[in-house]
């Protein structure tokens, strides 16, 4: 039997009146571990979803301090929070969302050095950053611990996500590479419009409740993008590709690196 | 004039065209921020400019998404 108390009952009861889901899948949400990498734009509304969902472990990876910029978006963190850690913030705003959730805060940034070790210790790990060498990093640390991840990214008006299992289409077999640090739109082309971030995040925290629900299809060899100028949505299919250096058939990169973050994107990093 | 599919929509193109010609002809302003699926394959960046398209192709343009929110005030502090 499963023990939930009457007050979790009563807290889940939308859930568990899902068909799909129920006290069943409910229990599967509480016995997860999930990793969300930054506590920023997309972090905040996967952690602060899941944290009312009742996924029974959260853990936070993020070593900055709340900006006063950070909450046209961040919506995880108040105007009080400003100059707080981001995992504290992060921290206190979930226990106050849910508080039978155990919150793990990591005070760092994802390196070469930490990632591994952190993603192991999780079932399903989500990409809330904002920067190439960290998303590259999250990509080859899940595909060489064998760890499922949502993937997400926004600019200005759009968004893109796809979930990855293992032996299903990885970041790098769509993008082999970074783009080189010069490229990358993040200083005068850069913004993006808070709500954005909530489209997003919203999505990659259905897909963990999914992955860890065994419900409906994952976004697996589909990258979702979107535009919300126009509203567009759209699904493009992508195969996982025999020469990715990483999870195809004679992977080139065997460790991680941790890559030259943009000149204008070295904040924190 | 023929026919190819670019990002789920149809285009009218001159053939011969390669990848690179496409890249060009929808005015995507950093090439090497796209990624590109012909028939739901990844082609090899250096094969861009040899790769040559045919009728009924369908052409995806991917494009790398960070966060957006590289930090303004990091320029303001510079």
């Amino acid at each position: 039997m499963f023990d939930f108390t009457e007050e979790e009952l009563n807290r889940y009861s939308r859930h568990i009146l899902l068909q799909d889901v129920g006290v069943e899948g409910q229990e599967k949400i509480r016995e997860g571990k999930v990793l969300v990498v930054g506590a920023g734009g997309l972090g905040a509304p996967v952690a602060m979803y899941l944290a009312a969902a009742g996924v029974g472990t959260i853990g936070i990876v993020d070593g900055d301090v709340v900006d006063l910029s950070n909450l046209q978006r961040q919506i995880i963190h108040t105007t009080p929070d400003v100059d707080k850690w981001k995992v504290e913030s992060a921290k206190e705003t979930i226990n106050a969302i849910n508080p039978h959730v155990k919150v793990e805060t990591h005070r760092e940034f994802l390196m070469a050095d930490n990632a591994l070790d952190l993603v192991r210790e999780y079932d399903f790990i989500v990409d809330g950053t904002d920067n190439f060498p960290v998303k590259f990093l999250i990509n080859d640390a899940c595909v060489m611990a064998g760890k499922p991840f949502s993937h997400g990214g926004i600019l200005r008006f759009e968004g893109q996500t796809f979930t990855h299992v293992p032996g299903t289409a990885c970041y790098r077999c769509m993008f082999k590479t970074p783009p080189p640090p010069g490229a990358v739109p993040t200083c005068s082309q850069a913004g993006v419009l808070g709500a954005i971030a909530g489209m997003l995040g919203t999505i990659q925290a259905a897909e963990t409740l999914k992955w860890l629900t065994g419900v409906g299809e994952l976004l697996t060899n589909k990258l979702l993008t979107f535009n919300a100028k126009t509203m567009d949505f759209r699904k493009i299919n992508v195969k996982k590709t025999d020469r990715c250096p990483i999870c195809g058939a004679n992977p080139t990169i065997t460790e991680l690196i941790d890559y030259e973050q943009a000149a204008c994107d070295l904040k924190g990093h | 004039m023929a026919k190819i599919i670019v990002n789920g929509e149809e285009q009218e193109v001159l053939l011969p065209a390669t990848v690179a010609d496409i890249i060009k002809q929808n005015n995507v302003a950093q090439p090497e921020m796209v990624s590109v699926q012909v028939n739901e394959e990844f082609v090899d960046r250096e094969e861009f400019s040899t790769l040559q398209l045919k009728e009924g192709d369908e052409v995806d343009f991917l494009y790398f998404m960070g966060g957006g929110t590289a930090n303004v005030s990091n320029l303001a502090n510079e």
